[in-house]
């Protein structure tokens, strides 16, 4: 373990207790379940009427604003161990919500296909929900109707496959969650990954007699990246060799992990930064006509909406960076192949991407926060006054320092992107073996140039949207 | 470290003066413009006003389909127009930037989206975050030349 690390466990043994004890978990799976079907019971039956009705101001506003401003840039995959949507399902396979219950998940055990052990799967589904995120966004029924769905789905899952296939594979948020969870600066992981070689019985992986077996499919002995790890502390109860922490570290560490990027994931990248652009200009822009496409007020003007949409994430955005990769080969002389350069370095578009998602959601939030006060007292939207705050008034919040604070945020993330590309660039002029004219830093600058100057093209595109 | 200090204030002080050199040069002589802006579902027609800082505005807000609102941001504006009717609003533009107006009488699906723009020039607040942004671009390139992280 590196010295940038602060094992959390062994520094807070309190802390250490309470992430063992079997009751946290499924205590805030059920807090966030009741809050689920709260959710869908006012999607299904409350009013019309996004503004007024509960389920759309807790999913869209206030659970978002948590999740990409708090949960995800501080815990990384943390939403993913209180998460509503795999409980049941989970639930249903271990016979029990709290205690280990002894025997083995009950399934039909069927093998998730190899083709899709990645996240293609997850990122066709994420684009399938943004096609549609104006309508979802702003229908009651539909949101219901799509939570509902995952939770049905989601139980299915649990029916045919052992743990959580479900999440790892299929579940759209998990797809993105686990990206960005690359950068935040909580990880678990082995303290002492020649412990862990030793201990035959791996316990971690096949559960204990208090404890399940990793429900994420992961082994923690080899454990490099946050991506595909859900914080659920399994391993913790089961390690009788206490050799895993909880490691506070750097921001951004796993993004230069190197032996394990993927396409699926840099299309990952690519999407979430192309869809928080969309979004922006969709959403904020003044284009009435752009939202009325999106609106589906014809089906003809959708599809047209729908086929700019996946034209902007799957073929614009990773062209233009497909070219900046050549370009970037062809400056450093750098002998990576270019699908290599164009996958490596998607990984440094990822703190950009963030940040884009913080200062689009900021300026909703922002907006539109007060009507949380109203759909408290009236959650359906039936004229209910629980609390007496039902009549509380649409009330715009501190419009006047938003500008500054998403200039703050995306800039943290250009240059957080560009360090990040640079240093990405060097893991491959290191392993260089060329000419000593060129000093390997010197390529991994010349690299840099073009990826960082697509991302700053990118964050003035963002400026412009917001302020411009 | 002391160098590294000296590589970042150069930028540092060119940041600084993005951020702070006057831009009143560029005022125009303030006139009266008047707009008539239709408000229908789910949007603003014309969706961008343009002016500059000092005019005053004068909007003729009509509504063409149900009841609409306008609320301008950080300008302590909001009417409500009936389908119809007309309503004026007017003000001076004092302060500069890119403002949006909302409408703010729930109207339908998309009212929480039905946003229309006012820009009052010279809009500094951007050309300064473009100025930041292209010196942090800058600077960080130049820190990571010389400090290549990883390399002592
Ligand atoms: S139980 Fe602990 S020591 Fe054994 S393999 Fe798992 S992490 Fe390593
Ligand atoms: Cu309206």
């Amino acid at each position: 373990m590196s010295e940038s690390r602060l094992d959390l466990l062994t520094r807070f043994p309190w802390l250490k207790e309470a992430i063992k004890s079997r009751l946290w978990q499924p205590a805030a799976m059920l807090l966030t379940l009741s809050f689920f079907v709260l959710v869908i019971l006012t999607g299904l039956l409350g009013t019309p009427a996004g503004s007024r009705n509960f389920g759309i101001i807790f999913v869209w506003i206030v659970w978002w604003a948590v999740l990409i401003i708090v949960l995800i840039p501080f815990f990384g995959r943390l939403w993913c161990a209180v998460c509503p949507i795999p409980g049941p399902g989970e639930w249903l396979q271990r016979r029990g919500i709290i205690s280990r219950v002894p025997g083995k998940l009950r399934s039909l055990g069927w093998r998730w296909p190899r083709p899709l052990r990645n996240i293609w799967l997850q990122n066709a589904g994420f684009l399938m929900m943004a096609m549609f995120s104006t309508i979802i966004l702003t229908r009651p029924l539909l949101t219901g109707w799509l939570l509902l769905g995952f939770l049905l789905l989601s139980v299915l899952f649990s029916i045919l496959f052992q743990n959580r296939v479900f999440c790892r594979y299929v579940c759209p948020v998990g797809g993105f969650i686990g990206l960005y969870s690359l950068l935040s600066p909580l990880e678990l992981r082995v303290k002492d990954v020649a412990v862990c070689r030793e201990h035959k019985t791996k316990d971690c992986l096949v559960g204990t007699s208090c404890s399940y077996g990793c429900p994420w499919l992961v082994y923690p002995g080899t454990l490099k990246r946050n991506a595909y790890c859900g914080l659920c502390a399994e391993c913790v109860r089961a390690c009788p060799k206490d050799n895993i922490g909880l490691n506070l570290r750097p921001f951004g560490s796993d993004l230069l992990v190197d032996k394990e990027r993927r396409m699926d994931e840099a299309f990952k990248a690519f999407i979430m930064l192309s869809c928080s652009l969309l979004y922006s200009v969709v959403l904020l822009g003044p284009w009435g006509w752009l939202k009325a496409l999106a609106n589906m007020e014809t089906v003809s003007g959708w599809a047209l909406y729908a086929t700019g949409f996946l034209v902007v994430n799957l073929l614009v955005v990773p062209g233009l960076f497909w070219l900046t990769t050549v370009l970037a080969r062809h400056l450093s002389g750098l002998h990576a192949s270019v699908h290599r350069l164009f996958v490596d370095h998607a990984y440094g578009l990822v703190p950009l991407g963030l940040a884009g998602w913080i200062a689009f959601s900021l300026s909703f939030i922002f907006v539109n926060g007060s009507y949380v006060i109203p759909v408290l007292s009236d959650p359906f939207g039936w004229g209910w006054d629980l609390i007496g705050t039902s009549r509380v008034a649409w009330t715009p919040l501190a419009l006047g320092f938003l500008p500054a604070l998403q200039v703050i945020t995306l800039l943290v993330g250009l240059v957080f992107s560009i360090t990040t590309l640079y240093r990405i660039a060097q893991q491959h002029s290191s392993a260089f073996a060329g000419h000593a004219l060129v000093s390997s830093g010197d390529r991994a600058w010349w690299a840099t140039l073009p990826t960082a100057g697509f991302a700053t093209g990118v964050t003035l595109l963002f400026l412009w949207i917001f302020l411009g | 470290m002391r160098k590294r200090l000296l590589t970042l204030l150069p930028p540092a002080l060119v940041a600084l003066g993005v951020l702070f050199v006057p831009l009143d040069m560029f005022a125009a002589t303030p006139v009266t413009r008047q707009f008539t802006v239709q408000a229908s579902q789910f949007a603003f027609d014309p969706p961008t006003l343009r002016v500059n800082r000092g005019d005053r505005v004068v909007i003729t807000l009509e509504a063409t389909d149900v009841v609409h609102g306008l609320y301008l941001d950080e300008y302590d504006v909001n009417v409500r127009v009936e389908p119809g009717l007309s309503k004026q609003i007017e003000f001076v533009a004092e302060k500069t930037g890119k403002f949006r107006y909302r409408c703010s009488v729930s109207c339908g699906s998309l009212h929480p989206f039905m946003i229309g723009e006012l820009v009052v020039m010279p809009n500094d607040a951007f050309a300064r975050a473009v100025g930041l942004t292209l010196v942090a671009a800058l600077a960080a390139l130049v820190y990571l030349s010389r400090f290549p992280p990883g390399e002592a």
